[in-house]
């Protein structure tokens, strides 16, 4: 910069002072002409360094988010923890009333994390189970067998359903595909699948797991399939080429020159998905059920530890209530940043370092 | 295989689409733009404080976000070029774009709203303001990225300090990136329903004040959706036909400006 603005400043300064001068008149005083010059420009060291700290301050401002969000949640969800300690996680107890397992229980103060961890973790792989193969397919046609002047609109619609509010998902889910699954899916399941014990007809709502992993399946797709068709891009057209001169299929030249380079990738994006499926909240409130219980039946009623949140911490009222919901919330942001960390590394991988979008 | 499982994926969309129009269309009335929510159990009634009220916090989130967004993402791609703290930062915001909105509120509650003792649009409008922020400094670093660098060389050559070079020179030429990359952060943000649960909360009457309860757009809709009357349900289509309408045109003007911005040719 100063070397820039020097070269410049020189041929008005040199008729007044030559080159010499200011040297023999022993200092840095003279010098001024230049520094003149610049002055009159403004200071703009100054401004620059200010500038810079300025951005750099925003920029470590995305620090300041994570460990205030930490700090926050530590603080308020203390109560809980040195009430429970780690047992919150895996208790429950037995109502000496009705003699049933209860876990979650605010009007007496029992509060135990089970049911919302295991509700969390069934209604995330079942999602998981329903998009991943459909998500894999969808870029595998979108990257190897796609007519080029479909390609542009499928990646369109693909990213519409990455930006539709999830309320709205909610709203449609509630009203439109719970009751299509109570009335055509799940009597089938129920009688095809019913003797392992996992579909049972004795909730008659259509509200659940299931409901609850179809809608999550249906919006962590575009997440999944938009980082596996990056990746699966990604893979050297030499690779295919190579298969495909050895005198393999289509099919077999997806499956070993492409699939087999990328599969690091799409694991990091089946993370990524399951990072959102974990952490969604709205949608799944709306069709899981709300009720903290850990049944055999995937079609029974349910909580999530996000569902949880959303719907009793408005209205907790007690402390301890509001304790335990803060400390699932803080149970929650730890496990997404583990998963979503994780699978940002295995798409840096793949994609070497080249900045992995979603959406 | 393939086509079946995108016909698979295609229909869900299709579906949702056609279920908004077919819903939202028939229970849209000029009322529902016009009034305010009536007493429970009375017929009738608007939106209108909702959508007023997510404008508030849309103002109130773009202002928090938008100028940390885009100063983040001038850091990374000006001044920390290559660094490690860039590599780091940057790697942050991508984890904590993934992090669940509803513990952004949850955050933001203990916060301010525990602090101060009742719900407002501010605490809301910073929930939203605080998830903006990754998406907008990523968006705005690649777009900067994009810049050729014979660009900035001659701002410079001509004597301009460092920092108007960045601002007039630089930035202003990935202007039309980086609003694409506000209108999504936007678009995202707008329709975020968890972190206003317990941060704006939702009122029934007319409010702007920024100190007060608010209601919201997507939280109606949550409301209106899980309550039992038919009445509400259609208010519920309605809102979001009306929603998702927004953020509809916002994504489709942004994939209109990217695919003819200006910056194709400079890259």
């Amino acid at each position: 910069m100063a070397e820039i603005r020097s070269s410049q400043a020189q041929p008005k300064s040199e008729p007044g002072h030559p080159a010499a001068q200011p040297q023999a008149q022993g200092g840095p005083v003279e010098v001024s002409a230049i520094r003149r010059f610049l002055l009159s420009r403004g200071n703009s060291a100054i401004a620059d360094r200010g500038f810079s700290w300025l951005m750099l301050l925003c920029a470590l401002s995305i620090f300041g988010i994570v460990v205030l969000i930490a700090t926050e949640l530590m603080q308020r969800s203390h109560l809980a923890w040195s009430t429970f300690g780690l047992s919150f996680f895996f208790s429950a107890f037995t109502d000496p009333d009705t003699k049933l397992t209860m876990f979650w229980d605010p009007i007496n103060g029992h509060f135990s994390a089970l049911p919302f961890l295991y509700g969390t973790l069934v209604s995330s792989f079942l999602a998981l189970l329903l998009a991943v193969p459909l998500a894999i397919g969808v870029a595998i046609f979108l990257t190897e067998m796609c007519p080029q002047f479909l390609r542009g609109p499928l990646a369109f619609i693909t990213e519409l359903l990455a930006a539709i509010p999830s309320v709205i998902y909610g709203l449609w889910a509630v009203f439109v595909l719970v009751p299509l699954l109570r009335e055509h899916v799940n009597p089938v399941l129920i009688q095809l699948l019913g003797w392992t014990g996992f579909f049972n007809d004795d909730n008659p709502t259509g509200l659940g797991f299931v409901s609850a992993g179809v809608i999550l399946a249906i919006m962590i797709l575009p997440i999944i399939s938009s980082l596996t068709r990056e990746v699966m891009s990604a893979v050297p057209h030499s690779q295919r080429e190579a298969v495909l001169a050895l005198g393999a299929t289509r099919w077999e030249m997806i499956r070993m020159g492409v699939l087999r380079n990328a599969r690091i990738g799409i694991v990091g994006g089946v993370i990524l998905g399951l990072g959102r499926a974990l952490g969604e909240t709205m949608a799944v409130t709306m069709v899981i059920g709300n009720t903290p219980q850990i049944q055999r039946s995937l079609l029974s009623n349910g909580a999530s530890m996000a569902s949880v949140i959303a719907n009793e911490f408005a209205e907790a009222s007690s402390d301890l209530h509001l304790s335990a919901l803060t400390e699932i919330g803080l149970a929650l942001f730890i496990v997404t940043i583990i998963v979503n960390a994780l699978a940002r590394v295995l798409v840096w991988a793949v994609t070497r370092g080249a900045p992995a979008r979603v959406g | 295989m393939a086509i079946l499982s995108t016909v698979l994926v295609v229909a869900p969309l299709v579906a949702i689409f056609a279920y908004l129009i077919y819903k939202g269309a028939s229970s849209l009335s000029w009322a529902f733009f016009t009034q305010i929510p009536k007493p429970e159990g009375e017929l009738g009634g608007g939106m209108a404080n909702a959508i007023v009220g997510s404008a508030v916090l849309l103002g109130i989130s773009s202002a928090i976000g938008i100028p940390i967004g885009i100063g983040g993402g001038i850091y990374l791609a000006e001044f920390g070029r290559g660094t490690k703290l860039a590599n780091m930062v940057r790697f942050t915001a991508d984890v904590l774009n993934g992090v669940p909105s509803i513990v952004m509120g949850l955050a933001v509650y203990s916060l301010i709203v525990y602090r101060q003792k009742h719900f407002s649009a501010f605490s809301g409008g910073v929930a939203l303001g605080i998830m903006m922020i990754p998406t907008v400094c990523r968006t705005t670093e690649e777009m900067l990225l994009m810049v050729p660098h014979a660009v900035r060389e001659a701002a410079l050559a001509l004597g301009v300090p460092n920092w108007r070079s960045v601002l007039s020179i630089t930035v202003k030429t990935a202007s039309p990136g980086i609003i694409t990359g506000c209108m999504l952060a936007f678009a995202r943000v707008a329709g975020e329903t968890a972190p206003l649960i317990f941060t704006a909360f939702g009122n029934s009457n007319w409010s702007v004040n920024p100190n007060e309860a608010i209601s919201a757009l997507p939280l109606q809709i949550y409301n209106y959706a899980i309550s039992p009357y038919d009445d509400l349900h259609k208010l519920a289509w309605a809102g979001a036909l009306v929603l998702i309408v927004l953020i509809v045109l916002a994504v489709s003007l942004v994939r209109f400006v990217a695919s003819r911005g200006i910056l194709k040719g400079a890259s």
